[in-house]
This record gives structure tokens, sequence and C-alpha cells, in this order.
């Protein structure tokens, strides 16, 4: 006798046909995954790609309009614009990733635990969580660098604590549907520890909402350290960082010498479309609702 | 781009014709009447007394209030030795071996609420300048060193009596800041003036908005006659850059009294042609590069004059002016003036050689000696741009020739303060600014802390101040100069204190309407606006 699982037909898809599938299904989101991949190899390979040091000053080469020389022009101290830029990626990807991984993680633990442990820790933490979300993200950010100080680690910090509790409150109403379901009462009754019960039980099931937030929090954490670099509260100089650029020639050059502010503006917006488009299609693509579409 | 670059050079030119055309303009009959309105490019000042402040914001919105004993004359203010009388009748001559100076005030000078002004009330002031009771703030009893007392032996008469005779001592009693206050409020209450106004200069005060605006109204009894020929002034608090520029493009405002970058300038100057006219002067300000030398390795001389000598000063002097308010490399003196070293001694000195290369390949050996090769640390600075930023990008440039990796903290001003003062900074972006060019007490910046309250080396060296005494009281010029180069050499070369960076350019854009107001080299001076009249 011939199983019946025999005369099933396999369908395994490679990973090459499933991306395909993606981008015939999501060109805007595949849009979207190629300024992300662009930005994250210019990151990755800044000293390999960037013509220049981002930091070496040019006296010879002050606001320099875009040439064969300075596909970008250069800033008022002569820096290559278009090395700036590209070492800038590795500055907004390193807060960015950090950022939305540090604070999304921390929201997904929060969030799961409140949902499966109910009762007073999950009010508390949600009241907690409240507070935390009656600030707008970047007047939360301002508070932390205030009271912490600008530098890398300070800016992280102040990204990741206004991600947490947007994370925790939209993994906590997937996480509620779940606690409801037969499997996690079995593994209650069949004596797990809790720990246990939310790491491999849980977590798993909320992975999909939680993913698209991630995409978009990584774009919304390279908008804040943009935001704060901006208003002189981010890293400072001579680091290279989009925000910073702007700051430094946006006003003051805005009429002799525009791509000073111009190209750093358009690495920022060009990134943040690009996580924006990538994580809307990522949605559809997860979401089995949307998927039969 | 070339056509850009023509249209700009046509605006400088028209600029030039019309600051030349500004010339014989101040020699035109002044016409009465008007408002000024003006920009002071910062938040409200601590508070409105001058005698507790140093910042130019207190100065930009009070000085047109008051009167001073002498003054920089208005007509000349770029000279450092052309004073004239505010309320003395006749600047006198020394006796005493130069060591007492006698003062006839004024007689009929009014405050604006009507009672008069007497000796009494300029030897008070300056009583409190000097010695200030306890619990009472004087930030330039430091610059008054060598008085004594101050007396008023009559109504008209007021007697400064010196501990001994120096050449600063004119210079200092110029200070714009020294407001002639009411002997009976001071002694009443000497915080009053912090909060209210009352003075007897050529604007009476109007209102003042904390952060907003402070208005002024003619003083109908002031005692320069003729003077002032506004109706009133209004200034307004803008401490963005952009702000101001879009002001005086409007013409909403018809100035500040501060100065601009070169970008600014040559913004509105292209935009406005002769409608704006273009003052610029050197600027008795200097941005210094202070180690604390209470933190490792910063207390070992040799890593202090390996900072000094990786920066290009007559490569990043010219390039820096481009865009910043900076100009001229000088050591610790106002450059031109007479006790200022020249190009040839400044170079003997570590940080101002003419060979980079070879200072550079020195400044590695010192670091090697001191264990400190690429020493990484944290350049503290104040959260303004020009130049102060500026001069850090360029600095941090220059350090990583040497293989030094350093990383920047900027602080708002209150945070910086207390950073310097609480010694939590490795190497900090300072200023030294002053107001009237008088060396002599301009370089005392560098002495230590126990001697000057605003150094913050974080080092005591008696050595230092002995050089300094005996050049203070040096009466001979040639010899006091010689002095002042053992000083110099001593601070700069020999411990190098402080790295010096180039001092500051002054660029005020004002509209060309404005007359009357010339240019000095301090934003602190020629502020009472008496003399300057609206061409309209």
């Amino acid at each position: 006798m011939t199983a019946v699982t025999d005369d099933l037909p396999v369908r395994r898809r490679s990973w090459l046909a499933a991306s395909l599938r993606f981008a015939r299904r999501q060109p805007l989101g595949t849009f979207g995954l190629v300024i992300v991949v662009i930005a994250a190899i210019a990151g990755l390979s800044a000293e390999w790609i960037a013509p220049y040091s981002p930091t070496a000053n040019d006296f010879a080469a002050m606001t320099e309009p875009p040439s064969a020389a300075h596909w970008l022009g250069t800033d008022q101290f002569g820096r290559d614009l278009l090395s700036r830029i590209v070492y800038g990626a590795r500055t907004a990807l390193i807060i960015g990733f950090v950022s939305a991984f540090v604070g999304g993680f921390l929201g997904l633990v929060l969030g799961v635990a409140s949902a499966y442990f109910g009762g007073w820790i999950d009010d508390v933490l949600q009241r907690v969580m409240d507070i935390l979300m009656a600030f707008p993200l970047i007047i939360m950010a301002l508070a932390v660098v205030a009271i912490f100080g600008t530098g890398v680690q300070n800016v992280i910090a102040a990204i990741t604590v206004p991600l947490v509790p947007r994370c925790a409150r939209v993994v906590r109403s997937s996480a509620l549907s779940i606690r409801e379901v037969p499997y996690i009462d079995a593994a209650r009754t069949s004596g797990f520890s809790h720990a246990r019960i939310i790491l491999r039980h849980m977590v798993p099931n909320v992975v999909a909402p939680f993913l698209i937030m991630l995409t978009a929090f990584v774009g919304q954490a390279i908008l804040a350290e943009a935001s704060l670099s901006y208003l002189g509260l981010g890293v400072q100089e001579p680091t290279p960082a989009w925000g910073l650029m702007l700051q430094g020639g946006a006003e003051e050059y805005a009429s002799t010498a525009p791509w000073i502010a111009i190209f750093p503006g358009l690495a920022i917006a060009l990134t943040v479309f690009g996580f924006s488009l990538f994580g809307d299609a990522l949605r559809d693509a997860i979401d089995p609702k949307m998927r039969e579409r | 781009m070339k056509t850009h670059l023509r249209g700009l050079a046509a605006g400088l030119s028209m600029a030039v014709a019309a600051a030349l055309a500004a010339t014989p303009a101040s020699a035109q009959t002044p016409k009465r009447g008007g408002t000024l309105t003006y920009m002071i490019p910062a938040d409200a000042p601590p508070s409105l007394d001058g005698h507790k402040e140093n910042t130019f914001a207190t100065l930009h919105a009070t000085a047109p209030f008051y009167s001073t004993l002498i003054a920089i004359n208005p007509e000349n203010p770029s000279s450092s030795t052309d004073f004239v009388c505010d309320l003395c009748t006749e600047m006198p001559k020394p006796t005493d071996d130069g060591k007492t100076y006698t003062f006839k005030i004024r007689k009929g000078v009014k405050f604006h609420d009507g009672t008069p002004l007497t000796a009494a009330d300029v030897a008070r002031t300056w009583q409190y300048i000097v010695n200030p009771p306890k619990g009472v703030s004087s930030a330039r009893e430091a610059y008054m060193v060598m008085v004594d007392k101050v007396e008023n032996p009559d109504d008209e008469t007021v007697v400064f009596k010196l501990k001994f005779a120096t050449s600063a001592f004119v210079p200092a009693l110029a200070d714009p800041f020294a407001y002639i206050y009411k002997k009976d409020i001071l002694e009443k209450d000497p915080a009053w003036y912090e909060k209210n106004v009352l003075g007897s200069g050529p604007f009476k005060f109007s209102s003042y908005e904390i952060g907003q605006s402070i208005k002024g109204v003619r003083n109908p009894d002031y005692y320069h006659e003729g003077q002032p020929y506004l109706d009133g002034f209004n200034a307004i608090f803008a401490a963005k850059q952009s702000v101001r520029v879009d002001a005086i493009r409007a013409d909403r405002a018809a100035t500040e009294f501060r100065g601009m970058p070169p970008s600014a300038r040559d913004e509105l100057v292209k935009e406005l042609g002769d409608k704006v006219t273009v003052q610029t002067s050197d600027w008795n300000c200097v941005n210094l590069l202070t180690p604390n030398q209470k933190k490792k390795p910063f207390d070992d001389v040799r890593v202090r004059r390996a900072l000094a000598l990786a920066i290009d000063q007559w490569k990043g002097a010219p390039a820096l002016s481009k865009i910043a308010t900076v100009h001229t490399v000088g050591g610790l003196v106002f450059p031109g003036s007479p006790l200022a070293a020249t190009k040839e001694e400044l170079t003997k000195m570590a940080g101002f050689g003419t060979d980079i290369e070879k200072a550079r390949a020195e400044a590695r050996k010192l670091l090697k000696e001191a264990g400190a090769e690429g020493l990484k640390f944290e350049l503290m600075n104040r959260n303004v741009d020009q130049p102060y930023k500026f001069i850090a990008t360029w600095a941090i440039d220059e350090w990583s020739k040497i293989g030094l990796k350093v990383t920047q903290r900027v602080l708002p001003t209150g945070p910086f303060y207390e950073g310097l003062r609480a010694g939590t900074f490795e190497v900090a972006v300072e200023f030294n600014c002053q107001n009237l060019v008088n060396p002599l007490l301009d370089v005392a910046k560098v002495l230590p802390r126990s001697v000057y309250p605003e150094n913050y080396g974080g080092y005591e060296d008696p050595k230092l101040i002995e050089l300094y005494n005996a050049m203070l009281r040096e009466p001979d010029p040639a010899r006091q100069r010689e002095k002042m180069r053992a000083f110099e050499t001593y601070a700069l070369d020999t411990q190098v204190d402080t790295i010096m960076t180039p001092w500051w350019s002054r660029i005020i854009v004002h509209r060309s309407y404005m007359k009357g107001w010339k240019i000095s080299p301090s934003h602190y001076l020629n502020l009472n606006l008496a003399n300057v009249w609206l061409d309209k």
C-alpha cells in the first residue's frame, strides 16, 4: 500500500524562486529592498567604496560643486560629500539597526510576557508603556539625550527607549490571542517553565508582525538619528552622519552651495523610503490574507 | 558657476563701493528721527547688570541706557589709545608718578528718573567694580588689580589712586560694561540692576520682553549736545543666524553688532547689493585649545607640545577665514598691537613654525617619548557654530595627522562652563574675548586660576605669575615688550599651557541707511548708539 503522503506533490520552493516571486508580486517592496541593500553595502564596505577620507579637510577644494573629481561636490571644509555620505550610511545603519533590534527585542519580550502573565503584571507593564508612548519618539529621544548627553551610544539609547513600548503594544495584542490556544494550555499542564513557554511557544508565533515592525523601526531610527544630529544632539563632527551634514551646511550654504544640503537630505529620504516600502511589502507577503489577494 | 561667481564679485564690488561711500556719509549732517531695529545674536542674557555679566547679550541690550566715565572714541573705535570723556569733562594727566588720576565730572547730568548724577555716583560705582562688597559680583574685579582706592573729595571730582603705575589702567577704565549706577540704589540693593534699568545714557528704557526684545526711547536730557539722533531703538533677540540674516534681508532689522561669517555676508551682498554696507575688522577674540593638566597624559609637556606642533596655523588661517569668523595667526597678544609678536618671533614658538612636516615629525617623536602614540581623547566644545565648531573640526583633522584619535563632545553654554569649572574635560575649545585692546590685561587669561578665575588649564605656575607681574609693572614700552615676549614664550612654548588658533575676524553687514556707526575690534565696543542715525 502506498502511503497517502507519497502521492502529495512536494511544495518546496528554492530561495531564488521565492525571491523572484516576491519581486514579481511586490515590485515596490523590491525597490525598497534594493535601496536598503545598497545602503547596507555602502555602510559595510565604506573603506573600499569611498574615494576619499570622510574626515580629511582639503582647503584647496572647499564648497566645490559636483565634478568628476568629487561626484557629489565638497562641503565647506573641502571634504568629499560622496565619501561622507557613504560613511554616513554606516553611522545611520549602525544606529538604526542596533536601536531597532534592541528596542524591538525588549518590546517583544515585554509584550509577550505582559500577555502571557496577564493580571497585575499586564496592568503595570501596560501603564508604563502608556506613559512612554505619551511622548512622541523624537521628544522622548531628546529627553534621553538631554539627560545622558550626546555620542553614538547615548543616541542609540535615546532612540531605543521610545521604540520599546511601540513594539510591546503590538506584540502583546498578537500574543493575547495565542495565549488562549490549546497548545499553550498543554504546555502549561506539562509543567514547562514560563520562560520556555514564552520563548519557544509564543514568541515564534508573533514573529511575523514583529519582523514587519522591525523594518519600520529601522527607518524610524535612522530618521530620529538624523533629526537628533541636525539639532546638534546626535553624533558630533567630524563623524560622518547625514543629519549632521545637514546641520553643518544646510543653513549657511543653502544658496551658495546647495549640494551640501541636497545630497545628505536625499540619502536620508531614500533610505527611510526604502525601509518603509520594504516593510510594507514584507507585511503583505507574510500576512496570509494579503497573500491571497 | 562662472556666472554665479561673477554675480558674487559684482555684489562684493557694490558693497565695497557702498562702504567707501559710507565714509563721506559719516561727515554728512546727521538726520534726526526714526527707530533703529537690530538683532542680538543670543537668547535672553542672564541678567541686565553690566557689572555682573560679561556676555555681549547683556551689553547689546543695555549699553544704550548707560553712561560710562570714559569711552573709546566712537569716531575712531579701532584705536586702542584714543579715549574720550563720557561723563568726565577732560581726560586727566596722571600725577604722583602715574599713580593718581583725577577726573572732573560733568555738571547737569541726570539719571533717567530725573535725579542728578554726581561724582558720588561715579565713585561708588567704581568702588563696587574694583572692590565689590561681600555677596556682590564684579566680573571686572580681576582687571582692576592696579587700583588701590577710588575717592570723591567733592561732587565734581573722582580720584583713582593706583598701587603701581601702569599703562593698562586707562584702557581698563574705558570698559564698556562699567555702567555708572546710582549710588543710593547700589547701597540699598546691589542686585537691583540685574532686573531693572536706570541709567543716564542716550536712551531711556521703554520695555523688555525676556528673550524677545528690548526697546528704548530717546533721552531728551542727554548731555552730549544734539545726540542721540534716533527716536528710539528696538533690539530683537535671535540666536539663530538664519533668522538674523533673513531679518536683514527683509529689512525687518538694520543689522546685528556681533559679527557674521563670510557666507552670510556674501549671501546678503549678493542679494541686496548697495542696500547693505559691509564693515570688517580684526577682532579681539580668539579660541584657545586648552589641555587639562590635571588629566593624564596632558600633565606631560611633551604631549601638550605635540598637540601644538601638529597644527598648521599658517595654512589653516587663510582657509578658515573663508568659512568662519577667523582670520589672523597670532600669539597671546592681539595681532597688530605694538606688544604683539611679529611673524619672525611667532615662528620660534611651538605650533607656529613654517615647516609643518618637520613640526609633525617632532610631534610624533614627542608622543612616542611620552608613551602617548595614537592617543585617543575627547575635545569638549561649546554649542556655538561660529567659530567654535569650525575650529574644532579643523583641529581634530590636524591632530589626526600625527595619529591622534580625537572625538568631540559639544555642550550647551551652561553645561560647557560647568565642565570647564569642574575640570571634567581633557582638552577644551575655550575663548578669550576682550573689549578694548589692552594686551597687558588681555593676556591674563593664561595665568593660573588662583590669579585669574577664568583659567581652566588646571595648573599652578609661580614663574608665570612672576613674569606677568614684572611685565605689568614695567613702565618702559620697549622693555615691556621684551617682557611680554618672555611671558608669551613661557606660556605657549615652554609650558604650552594653551594652544592658539587664528584670531577672529569681525564682519558687520548693515543696511546702508544706518549711518554714523563704525566698527571696532570688539563686539563689546561702541554700542550706545548715541551717534547712529538713519538716512531714510
